[in-house]
């Protein structure tokens, strides 16, 4: 049996992903919300309506359907393959272009490929006109079976972050299927793991799910690091952030001096203040600084945007284990040691076991 | 009045005349296989084990030999052009039919699942999705059946003058006038390979979504 026993309740307006091992029945899942695959037994509803009550196609245009490779129709050109839907619900050819070229935009495609046929694209830009094909009639549900599998990670992560920018502007009921569990972390409002036989194993938030898996199963299928992974969910804007330990390279010998006992190493800025290397202090002659000679200082995260995750990692790439933060414009403002980053997860953790608690003696 | 383009008047047609007999004699019978193998072809699709008998049945068709169609027909059709392109149209199914269904089998499955899941009808699907993307392979089976077709109508000089430019040949023998044989077969040749190009020009009217040699992404 394909799909075995399962009862979802998929929430409006948010991305809910089913994710699991391959053959755990979530195409097939995918399939019966558009009864592209019949249940043998059970129903499902759409807005408390059971999805039976009108005609099959009917129901179909009304949900936009996203697939691995696209499934474009190689014989016709990208603004026809986008018009397909609401050509099909009857509009006119001129309305359902111009709302074509106007989905283009919307998805990031430059309308210059407007009259280009599927095979001139890449397979980034295929997916696009896939996803673009998929909102044409405005539908409120959106079904997207593994669109990002086929791509290259880069153009993958690209498309993810597309799909969350269009999902902002436009609050679809996404139902989203993947076997890659990061993306699954990355999208999702809600994620459901699916076992083999489509059995439901665990059905939650993703940071619920890294931190509290159901079984062993779901345990293994997030895979090793879910400690490190589920920092993504903690704001570095709480982090206490050092500005003493930073210098600019035309720093004067008083200026070095007094810096120099606020921490084991300085970073010195350009002149615009953005980081150039960790420096100890005895080895920073003022006037002749070369960066050159500076040590790494990672990857800088921006507070308050970024994770713990992306603080932590940063602070561990550099070999002075201390972290920058930098602004959006890449201005150094402040620095941050991995003693504080780790006491900022503990008290992250414990703040997320008093709310829970607080919830269970509701 | 030896000329030649000057035919023997027991061939009843000026040679542009005869040109025009010849495709039509030629032409008419592919069409005829085409309009049969679509659905044919359509129904091999569906249900997959219709395919191994149906290629059987024309397979065997193809090979009896059009002296045994003839003897058999000319009860039915006396000694006509009709007699001539029964066989013709049959001979084109073994041809036609795989090109078609290679042809739409070879559609993407995401393709049609895309169209199903966009809410294409099953005839919908096969006119806008199926049998355009299988153009390029039928018609690549067209330019087989055609060209064959051309080359075949001469034996229908066998019952009697129905041959269209294939009567030419019999001319040349009696009337011991070879540039006849010549003439008849070049022009057959030139036919074949001038409808063979305009098959290629319709493919690539029809087909501006198919990549070409030479370009890139």
């Amino acid at each position: 049996m394909a799909v075995d026993r399962l009862s979802l309740e998929i929430p409006d307006r948010a991305i809910t992903v089913l994710v699991g091992p391959s053959g755990c029945g979530k195409t097939t899942t995918l399939r019966m919300i558009n009864r592209m695959v019949e249940p043998s037994e059970g129903s499902i509803l759409l807005d408390g309506r059971d999805i039976r009550q009108q005609p099959v196609n009917t129901l179909r245009r009304s949900m936009g359907y996203v697939i691995q490779n696209a499934g474009l129709f190689q014989h016709r050109t990208i603004l026809d393959n986008i018009a397909t839907v609401p050509r099909l619900l009857g509009w006119g050819k001129q309305k359902a272009r111009a709302r074509a070229a106007e989905l283009m935009e919307r998805v990031g495609l430059d309308t210059a490929l407007a009259k280009r046929y599927p095979y001139q694209l890449s397979g980034g830009q295929q997916q696009r006109v896939g996803v673009a094909r998929a909102l044409a009639a405005d539908p409120p549900v959106l079904l997207m079976d593994e669109p990002f599998s086929a791509v290259d990670p880069v153009v993958r992560k690209g498309l993810q972050d597309e799909l969350l920018r269009i999902q902002d502007e436009l609050g679809k009921t996404i139902v989203f299927v993947t076997h890659d569990i990061d993306e699954a972390i990355k999208l999702g409002t809600k994620v459901a793991v699916l076992r083999t036989g489509g059995r439901l194993a665990q059905f939650a938030p993703p940071a619920e799910l890294l931190s509290a898996p159901a079984d062993s199963f779901v345990e293994d299928f997030l895979g090793a690091d879910r400690g490190i992974r589920r920092l993504s969910f903690f704001p570095s804007a709480g982090l206490e952030l050092q500005t003493a330990p930073i210098v600019a390279i035309d720093a004067d010998a008083a200026r070095l001096a007094s810096r120099a006992p606020a921490a084991p190493f300085l970073l010195v800025t350009d002149l615009d203040g953005r980081p150039l290397g960790w420096s100890e202090p005895d080895r920073l002659t003022a006037g002749a600084i070369d960066p050159g000679r500076l040590l790494d200082f990672g990857r800088p995260f921006v507070p308050g945007t970024d994770s713990l995750r992306t603080a932590l990692d940063g602070a561990v790439l550099s070999p002075t284990g201390w972290a920058v933060a930098v602004d959006g414009e890449g201005r150094a403002v402040g620095v941050v040691s991995q003693q504080v980053i780790g006491e900022a997860i503990r008290a992250a953790h414990s703040g997320v076991a008093e709310r829970e608690d607080a919830e269970a003696g509701r | 009045m030896n000329g030649f383009f000057d035919l023997p008047s027991d061939l009843q047609h000026s040679y542009l005349g005869l040109v025009g007999l010849h495709l039509r004699e030629a032409l008419l019978p592919v069409l005829a296989g085409l309009l049969v193998s679509l659905p044919v072809a359509q129904l091999c699709v569906r249900f997959r084990w219709i395919y191994p008998p149906v290629l059987g049945v024309t397979t065997v068709l193809y090979a009896i030999p059009s002296l045994a169609f003839f003897v058999v027909l000319i009860d039915y059709f006396g000694q006509s052009e009709t007699t001539v392109m029964i066989p013709l149209a049959l001979y084109s199914l073994v041809v036609l039919v795989p090109a078609i269904v290679d042809g739409v089998r070879s559609v993407p499955p995401e393709t049609l699942a895309a169209a199903q899941a966009m809410g294409f009808g099953a005839v919908r699907r096969y006119f806008q999705v199926q049998l355009p993307i299988a153009a390029p392979a039928i018609i690549a089976g067209l330019r087989v059946a055609t060209v064959s077709s051309i080359s075949l109508v001469s034996v229908g000089m066998l019952i009697g003058n129905q041959g269209a430019l294939g009567n030419m040949l019999y001319d040349a023998q009696i009337y011991h006038r070879p540039a006849l044989a010549v003439n008849s077969v070049l022009t057959i040749a030139v036919l074949g390979i001038l409808a063979d190009a305009v098959l290629v020009l319709v493919r690539l009217l029809l087909t501006p979504w198919m990549p070409r040699k030479g370009t890139t992404r």
